[in-house]
């Protein structure tokens, strides 16, 4: 039986939940003291790499490698640590700063890992939430020439081959299949139960969420192999295709009122805001 | 300068969302061109020629007829590398998935989820971050630039009259990537409301609709011919479709009324639905965070209010 080999692309973020706390200046976002966080749709797909790889008899031992990648400044190792100690087998860390990077350049230099590292699949998260940018995963399939699934809510996989991807669009779910190696993009519904079903099922059913490390896995984790990269090793052409010129603050919404009944909200809606009729 | 705007197709016709994107190209000023791309796009040409756009450009080809990003964006850059500098399509779930694969395949930068711009001094492009707590202006470095837009934040362009000329133009050979993936079915509910991009009314739930949600919300959205919307919370949880998922990680929406019911206010949540006109929260929670931001709020448990809220509008009809 062949090994499955998934590279997760992981960025620590802000605090998602306190996002309302950053401050905006004409020149630049500061997170001061706003915690670090992986970004969600990350964590979640470290946990479809695992379940992807899970050993059905041994949970010791995955059926496949996962590697885990981050584009920061040292500061971002917990991150990669973090995931290491959920189950990811190694870490790569490029030594960059936010304002050195783009997601065009992230992809570029995704293309040089890949390239390297010969994984079967990559998956990511399908947007990043202090950017919200959701384009690194596209950008880097094209860049491979590989094909895409985007915001993947099911994988089911069809031998060592192929995956089959409910993708969550506009419309409904749009059932793809791809042939690996392929690049994969997670949304929120991948890390229900029964979103994954890998070709050893496990004899436990996955919880709702993410899976938590185990304190020995976290002391474990610290003896993972954990290499840091040159950005210059993997991009020739380190220059940003896009530039941030300024920043402000979204418009403000004041509250409005409290209405005591239904009776009252619809005469309001009537003959106030005149938006129903 | 001239602009290139990608139409979405749908069971052989235009989706709404593509005027969003022709708003834009009117926005930027400069001459602009429409490219329908996949099965029915001949058919579909005519319902853009009325846009002011210089050409409608049309490819109905076997090769894009599936569509996926691997399939469409060889012939999209193509057509791009004939004279256009901005390329745009609508920040939908199509869009995103293939903007950047078209980016990538000319070497452009690319600006996605674009809520407004500036022509003075090249173009510059507003886009939302932080979950819609911050804004940033960016510029594109690439001598073609890429853009996604906002739906919420370009409203759909109305005919301007005339005709512009019908044009077809030839596929480009495909990708090895596109013998790679294989679409196998879209799986949509059948429904007869508006879509959530285009509603006027939008009524959404939270978890505390439970499995009632359809139950309780259908009737109040039928009679304010509403689009439904959802939280995250009420889509893990199954009560609603994922498609319905309204905020920064869902569908984004700017209707003239937005009812949230049960929906405590996060600001994953809030990132989908501020800017629309008329905010109303129905909420037992008095310090729920969604009052924040609610024009009108009822403290209120919502399985009374709510049909309470369905007698007293039919009593107005
Ligand atoms: C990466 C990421 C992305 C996310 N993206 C989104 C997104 O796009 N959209 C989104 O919505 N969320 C998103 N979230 C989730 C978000 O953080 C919240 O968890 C979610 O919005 C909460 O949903 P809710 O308001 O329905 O549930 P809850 O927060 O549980 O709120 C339920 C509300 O119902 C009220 N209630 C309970 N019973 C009743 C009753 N009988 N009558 C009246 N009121 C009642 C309660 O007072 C409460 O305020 C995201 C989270 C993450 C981490
Ligand atoms: N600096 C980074 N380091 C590692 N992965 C990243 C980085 N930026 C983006 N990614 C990956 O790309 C995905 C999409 O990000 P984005 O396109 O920026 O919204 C993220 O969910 C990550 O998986």
């Amino acid at each position: 039986m062949r090994r499955v080999k998934i590279l997760v692309p992981l960025k620590r973020v802000a605090d998602p939940d306190n996002a309302n706390k950053i401050k905006i200046s004409p020149n630049k976002i500061d997170t001061a003291g706003l915690e670090f966080k992986p970004n969600p749709f990350d964590e979640y797909a470290v946990e479809t790499a695992l379940r992807l790889t899970e050993n059905g008899t041994n949970t010791k031992q995955r059926l496949g490698e996962v590697v885990v990648v981050t584009f920061g400044p040292k500061e971002t190792e917990p991150t990669l640590r973090a995931a290491l100690a959920t189950g990811a087998d190694r870490a790569i860390r490029v030594d960059a700063t936010d304002d050195q990077l783009d997601g065009d350049l992230v992809a570029r230099a995704l293309k040089a890992i890949v390239e390297k590292e010969k994984p079967d699949l990559v998956l990511l998260g399908k947007q990043e939430v202090e950017g919200d940018a959701n384009q690194v995963g596209q950008l880097l399939a094209e860049y491979l020439g590989w094909p895409q699934a985007t915001f993947a809510g099911s994988i089911k996989s069809e031998g060592d081959k192929a995956l089959t991807v409910g993708r969550e669009v506009d419309g409904g779910s749009m059932i793809l299949k791809v042939t690996l190696p392929a690049v994969v993009t997670v949304d929120l519904r991948i890390v229900s139960p029964h979103a994954v079903s890998s070709m050893h099922k496990p004899d436990h059913t996955y919880q709702e969420g993410v899976r938590f490390a185990a304190l020995m896995a976290i002391m474990a984790a610290k003896k993972k192999p954990l290499v840091e990269m040159k950005l210059a090793e993997l991009a020739s052409d380190t220059a940003l295709k896009i530039q941030y010129v300024g920043f402000e603050p979204p418009p403000g919404r004041k509250a409005g009122v409290k209405v005591k009944t239904v009776a009252e909200l619809v005469q309001k809606l009537r003959a106030e805001a005149k938006v129903i009729q | 300068m001239n602009t290139l705007v990608i139409a979405e197709l749908a069971e052989g016709h235009v989706r709404k969302s593509t005027l969003s994107a022709v708003a834009f190209a009117k926005q930027v000023g400069a001459p602009f061109s429409i490219l329908v791309v996949g099965a029915g796009a001949k058919a579909a040409a005519a319902e853009l020629a009325g846009f002011g756009a210089q050409k409608v450009l049309v490819c109905e080809d076997a090769a894009v007829s599936q569509t996926l990003a691997e399939r469409l964006a060889p012939t999209i850059a193509q057509v791009a590398k004939t004279g256009f500098d901005v390329i745009a399509v609508t920040a939908s779930s199509f869009g995103k998935d293939l903007a950047p694969r078209v980016a990538a395949k000319l070497g452009a930068g690319y600006a996605p989820d674009v809520s407004a711009i500036k022509t003075d001094g090249g173009l510059t492009f507003k886009r939302p971050m932080y979950a819609g707590n911050a804004y940033g202006w960016c510029k594109v470095s690439t001598p073609t630039a890429v853009v996604s837009v906002r739906q919420s934040e370009f409203s759909a362009a109305e005919p301007s009259g005339g005709s512009s000329p019908v044009e077809a133009v030839a596929a480009a050979p495909a990708d090895p990537a596109a013998s790679r993936v294989e679409f196998v079915k879209l799986e949509a509910a059948k429904s007869e409301r508006p879509d959530l991009g285009e509603a006027r009314v939008v009524v959404s739930g939270g978890r505390a609709l439970k499995e009632k949600f359809a139950e309780v919300l259908d009737p109040l959205a039928g009679l304010l011919g509403a689009a439904i919307g959802a939280s995250r919370a009420a889509c893990d949880a199954g009560y609603a479709p994922p498609e319905l998922q309204v905020g920064q990680t869902g569908r984004v929406v700017a209707p003239q009324l937005y009812v949230a019911i049960g929906i405590s206010g996060a600001i994953q949540h809030l990132a989908g639905m501020k800017g629309s006109k008329v905010i109303v929260a129905i909420n037992k929670d008095p310090d729920a965070p969604i009052f924040q931001v609610a024009d009108y709020g009822l403290v209120a448990d919502l399985f009374t209010a709510v049909p309470e809220l369905v007698s007293e509008l039919k009593k107005g009809q």
